[in-house]
């Protein structure tokens, strides 16, 4: 068996054990949580230390037919791509459930929950089967909904709920038609995602332009209002800003970089032609992404909608990235899904620690914090400067190479220029005004008894969270290595079918495949 | 005449008789057993029809090629088998329910099954008339069984009334037929319904008999019955009704329009894309405001039912190739039999002690019994559709037996589009019911809910028929797209 499978499959397994653990076994249930987690963050390390980068193919593979007679097989594996976004899903999950500390009612139940969503999308991630790849992700997103409506905060909770359940439903539901579509319209009888790359290289075997045009609209926006994708992104902040700190610390996190890794997995290979002709619209989108809620988070009054928020502007820079469709912005939008998930779980956990111990968010009510709570304020402030793309940061990196991926484009000037602007300005702007109301200035007379993260066991999950956003900010090549050998075949279909776009063209040369 | 082949049915006629007498003559605080014994019957038959013995081995025609035996037959008495055995395991919990006569009741689903045994093998219009006329008139008392409760009267007459109504469409198409092509078998009739495509006579006999057939899946139009009907009727007639009947008119209507009409059908896509779509949203629409959760049961059987014609609309659509759509129905109807009996049987046992069906009876049901609390969750989630679970497998099927025609007929899409709308409203009601299980605020009543043994085999087997179609589904699969060859014309 493969070490994904059990990367997985740990966290799976502690699920189903807990069901049969009586309620009142507290101590249990979180022990067996963090182990699994644990376990599972350990071989994830192991793994992406034993990948050998630009080896062409996956590595850890694993195939078990799982129904024949629709070509669908449990396939999992490795490469570039997902190498990077396997390794940060296990930290963060390990990180969360070092988090959910601050559960105090229906433990059982919420443990269940987590260890569902963290085994189901490091499964989602490393599966090559399109049926898998939803079939997991779907099977951890739907504790999603329940945790923001059980162990939600706030007044607006069940508006929340209410809303995130609808637009993620929908989101899913499009991106199923497209997939389904698209097994349909190959006519390979396969789900295999290699499979499917490689009977597509065959010319004779391309789909038509109508219906890649009918199937990547599905898949954009189905995708697309997944990963919060302007203008569907209204859920986003206001689901994170009611979740629970763990909740929202996977879906930020994870969960939400499966819609961008279903784009650059399927999508862009598969259905090239149509891509290129989104380009522009996924670039004016990722701009509203980056300028527009970059503007609405300088309004906001409450920490975590702001976070939320420049969570979703940062969406923008990978859209972009997929948008420049070459190697070093494709790269780069790569790079900042695994920086961002680790940036995202970081605040949305730094943010989860001061709600419960100021009981508030409010951005007015608080201030000073940083002289009674030193090192989860030394952290936030670390966090905002990562959000700002501070160098040193493995935001920065992947920031600065999807700049220039865009910028390698021509007709993409305008939109890069616009987005840097948004990137260095508006970023900037709402992330220091919230540092100095927060962390800074008089500490209101009430927040005099509040106790720092105590010992080493409650500032771990933190620590982790940072140390890897600055190992990855200090060698990025550690990552960039292992992406771009991966990234380039992608690259090389979803351009090669420019000649495409005349088949004269295409039939006289040879497909550039090998 | 080969009428061997029909031992299976006969079996089954004797055992409803058999259990009629002993009835008669067992004392009356014995008579819960009869269940039982009805359950150790079925369950040899089940096992006798997958040993190779018996007449589900042998396939063949018999009276005149009245009498079917294929592998479509076959697939759908081992599930009605299957559904009168877990519909038995929630009569007998139901029994302390039913003031005189449960030796009957559970005869009478004896007799039902009967019915759906032959709907499954008729293969010409009078033995259709007769197997849904079988299956309707024990309904009829079985849906008015408990004589002291004034909705089970009312759910009696109204299902009497409009059944009624029903068959008598139904047995008028059958005249018009008859009398414009002459022919009463399936295959006689679709090697000359060619000829009679123009002919308004003749395709008004068809629409009728469709309208008929409407009425037992309860499809748009004729789903008017169905939550009052479910409502009022005991819970085990519930299930039998959502499962048994429901399953009974799909395979009458696959019968009758692609093996005896496959020109018609493809003649009449649209009308069943419009169908299908209309009754996805009136059921799923109409059960957001539900309280009482038979009536909800009820419109989510419409809804389901509307799911099910997406693989009907799907066959149509290419009437030379049924595996896709007809093997997706079958699979989806697989995946319902259990999940409607998990959440009946949770039902028969949380109702027993108040006499309200209100959503507010589950509150505490998480603390009164962790099992049915997780049954009904379990139930709920694979409703909606929701992996890792049956429902999920069978709505991808449906699915995708539907999006592979689009590129034909533009209409598809929007039934692709409509059946999301349907599973994404979906999602708030059956949530609600789970919503109610676990995070109700005013608990009153957390007196522990006893789950008797037999009730935790009926259980059991259900949660793992769930999750067993859900994680493993290549074996029925394969049995279903077998049996769905059939049906290719």
């Amino acid at each position: 068996m493969s070490i994904l499978t059990y990367i997985s499959g740990w966290p799976l397994l502690a699920a189903l054990l807990l069901v049969f653990v009586p309620a009142n076994y507290r101590v249990i249930i979180r022990f067996v949580a963090l182990v699994a987690t644990f376990i599972s963050m350990a071989l994830a390390i192991c793994m992406f230390w034993h990948f050998k980068a630009g080896q062409t193919g996956f590595q850890f593979e694993q195939q078990v037919p799982w129904v024949d007679s629709l070509g669908i097989s449990y396939h999992v594996g490795v490469d570039g791509l997902n190498v990077g976004l396997i390794l940060m899903g296990a930290i963060v999950g390990f990180a969360a459930a070092c988090c959910s500390w601050e559960i105090e009612r229906r433990e059982k139940e919420f443990y269940i929950l987590l260890l569902l969503m963290t085994g189901g999308i490091l499964g989602a991630f490393a599966s090559l089967d399109m049926f898998f790849f939803y079939f997991l992700h779907e099977l951890a997103l739907v504790p999603t909904f329940i945790m923001i409506g059980v162990w939600g905060r706030g007044e607006r909770k069940n508006y929340a709920t209410f809303q995130i359940t609808l637009y993620l439903s929908i989101g899913a539901l499009l991106a199923l038609i497209g997939l389904i579509a698209l097994y349909v319209q190959m006519g390979a009888h396969t789900f295999d995602i290699p499979a499917l790359i490689k009977y597509a290289q065959d010319p004779h075997n391309s789909l038509s332009l109508k219906a890649q045009n009918f199937i990547f609209p599905l898949l954009l926006f189905g995708f697309g209002i997944l990963v919060s994708l302007w203008p569907f992104h209204s859920w986003a902040p206001l689901g994170y800003g009611s979740a629970p700190a763990p909740t929202a610390m996977l879906h930020a996190g994870v969960l939400k970089k499966f819609g961008i890794y279903g784009l650059i997995r399927i999508a862009l290979p598969l259905l090239p032609q149509a891509a290129q002709g989104y380009v522009q619209i996924i670039a004016w989108l990722a701009l509203g992404n980056i300028i527009y809620v970059g503007f609405v988070a300088m309004r906001q009054r409450d920490l975590n909608l702001l976070v939320g928020n420049s969570s979703v502007a940062h969406m923008g820079f990978i859209f972009l990235g997929i948008a420049s469709l070459n190697l070093i912005g494709i790269t780069g939008a790569v790079l900042i899904m695994v920086a961002h998930g680790f940036l995202a779980a970081l605040t949305f956990a730094l943010s989860g620690y001061i709600f419960k111990t100021t009981g508030t968010l409010e951005i007015s009510e608080l201030g000073g914090l940083c002289r009674k709570l030193p090192f989860i304020g030394t952290a936030l402030l670390m966090a905002a400067m990562a959000g700002c793309g501070l160098p040193g940061f493995a935001n920065f990196v992947g920031e600065a190479t999807v700049f220039f991926g865009a910028w390698s484009q021509p007709a993409l000037h305008t939109a890069t220029v616009l987005a840097v602007w948004g990137a260095l300005v508006i970023g900037a702007v709402y992330m220091t005004r919230a540092i100095r109301n927060v962390l800074h200035g008089p500490l209101p007379q009430k927040f005099n008894q509040l106790a720092d993260a105590a010992n080493l066991w409650r500032k771990l999950p933190y620590a982790l969270l940072l140390v890897s956003l600055f190992l990855f900010g200090c060698f990025p090549k550690l990552l960039t290595d292992k992406i771009e050998p991966d990234v380039k075949p992608i690259v090389t279909m979803a351009t090669q079918a420019r000649a495409g776009v005349l088949p004269v063209a295409l039939n006289s040369t040879p497909a550039i495949s090998n | 005449m080969n009428a061997s082949l029909m031992s299976l049915e006969i079996s089954v006629l004797a055992l409803g008789l058999l259990l009629m007498l002993a009835d008669l003559f067992m004392p009356v605080e014995r008579r819960p057993f009869l269940g039982f014994a009805a359950i150790a019957a079925l369950t040899a038959l089940l096992i006798a029809s997958f040993s190779g013995y018996g007449s589900c081995s042998i396939s063949g025609t018999a009276f005149n090629g009245m009498f079917v035996n294929d592998a479509l037959s076959l697939f759908f008495k081992r599930f009605f088998i299957i559904a009168a055995i877990l519909v038995l395991f929630v009569a007998v919990q139901f029994a302390d329910r039913i003031a005189v006569g449960i030796g009957e009741y559970y005869s009478l689903i004896v007799f039902a099954l009967a019915g759906m045994l032959f709907a499954a093998s008729a293969n010409n219009f009078a033995m259709l008339f007769v197997a849904i006329e079988l299956i309707t008139v024990t309904f009829y008392v079985l849906v008015s069984f408990q004589r002291g409760r004034i909705a089970s009267l009312e759910a009696g007459v109204k299902y009497l009334i409009l059944g009624a109504l029903s068959s008598s469409f139904m047995v008028y198409g059958i005249a018009l037929i008859w009398g414009t092509t002459g022919k009463l078998n399936f295959n006689e009739l679709a090697a000359v319904a060619n000829q009679y495509t123009g002919e308004k006579i003749f395709l008004l006999g068809v629409l009728l008999v469709v309208v008929g057939l409407g009425f037992k899946i309860a499809a748009f139009p004729f789903q008017i019955w169905a939550p009052d009907v479910y409502q009022g009727a005991p819970t085990p007639t519930t299930a039998f009704l959502a499962i048994g009947s429901k399953a009974a008119g799909f395979v009458l209507l696959l019968r009758v329009l692609f093996v005896a009409l496959p020109v018609v059908a493809a003649h009449w896509v649209n009308l069943l894309i419009v169908m299908s779509a209309i009754t996805i949203l009136y059921g799923n629409l109409c059960a957001i405001p539900q309280r009482n959760l038979k009536r909800l049961m009820g419109y989510s059987s419409i809804a389901h039912a509307g799911y099910l014609l997406l693989g009907v609309a799907a066959i149509a659509g290419n009437v030379h190739d049924a595996t896709a759509g007809g093997a997706a129905i079958l699979y989806y109807l697989a995946g319902y039999l259990f999940t409607v009996i998990a959440s009946f049987t949770v039902i028969t046992l949380v109702v027993r002690k108040s006499d309200t069906e209100d959503i507010s009876v589950l509150a505490g049901l998480y603390q009164r019994s962790p099992l049915l609390a997780a049954t009904m969750t379990v139930a709920m989630v694979s409703l909606a559709g929701i992996p890792p679970l049956a429902g999920f497998f069978g709505k991808f099927l449906l699915l995708k037996s539907v999006v592979a025609l689009g590129a034909v007929n533009q209409g598809y899409y929007c039934l692709v589009f409509t059946a999301l709308a349907g599973v994404v409203i979906s999602l708030y009601y059956y949530f609600g019911v789970v919503r109610a299980i676990y995070f109700s605020k005013d608990v009153t009543d957390l007196s522990p809910i006893a789950v008797s043994g037999s009730a935790k085999i009926c259980i059991w087997l259900s949660l793992a028929g769930i999750l067993w179609l859900g994680i493993f589904p290549n074996t029925v699969l394969n049995l279903a797209a077998e049996a769905a060859k059939v049906l290719s014309s």
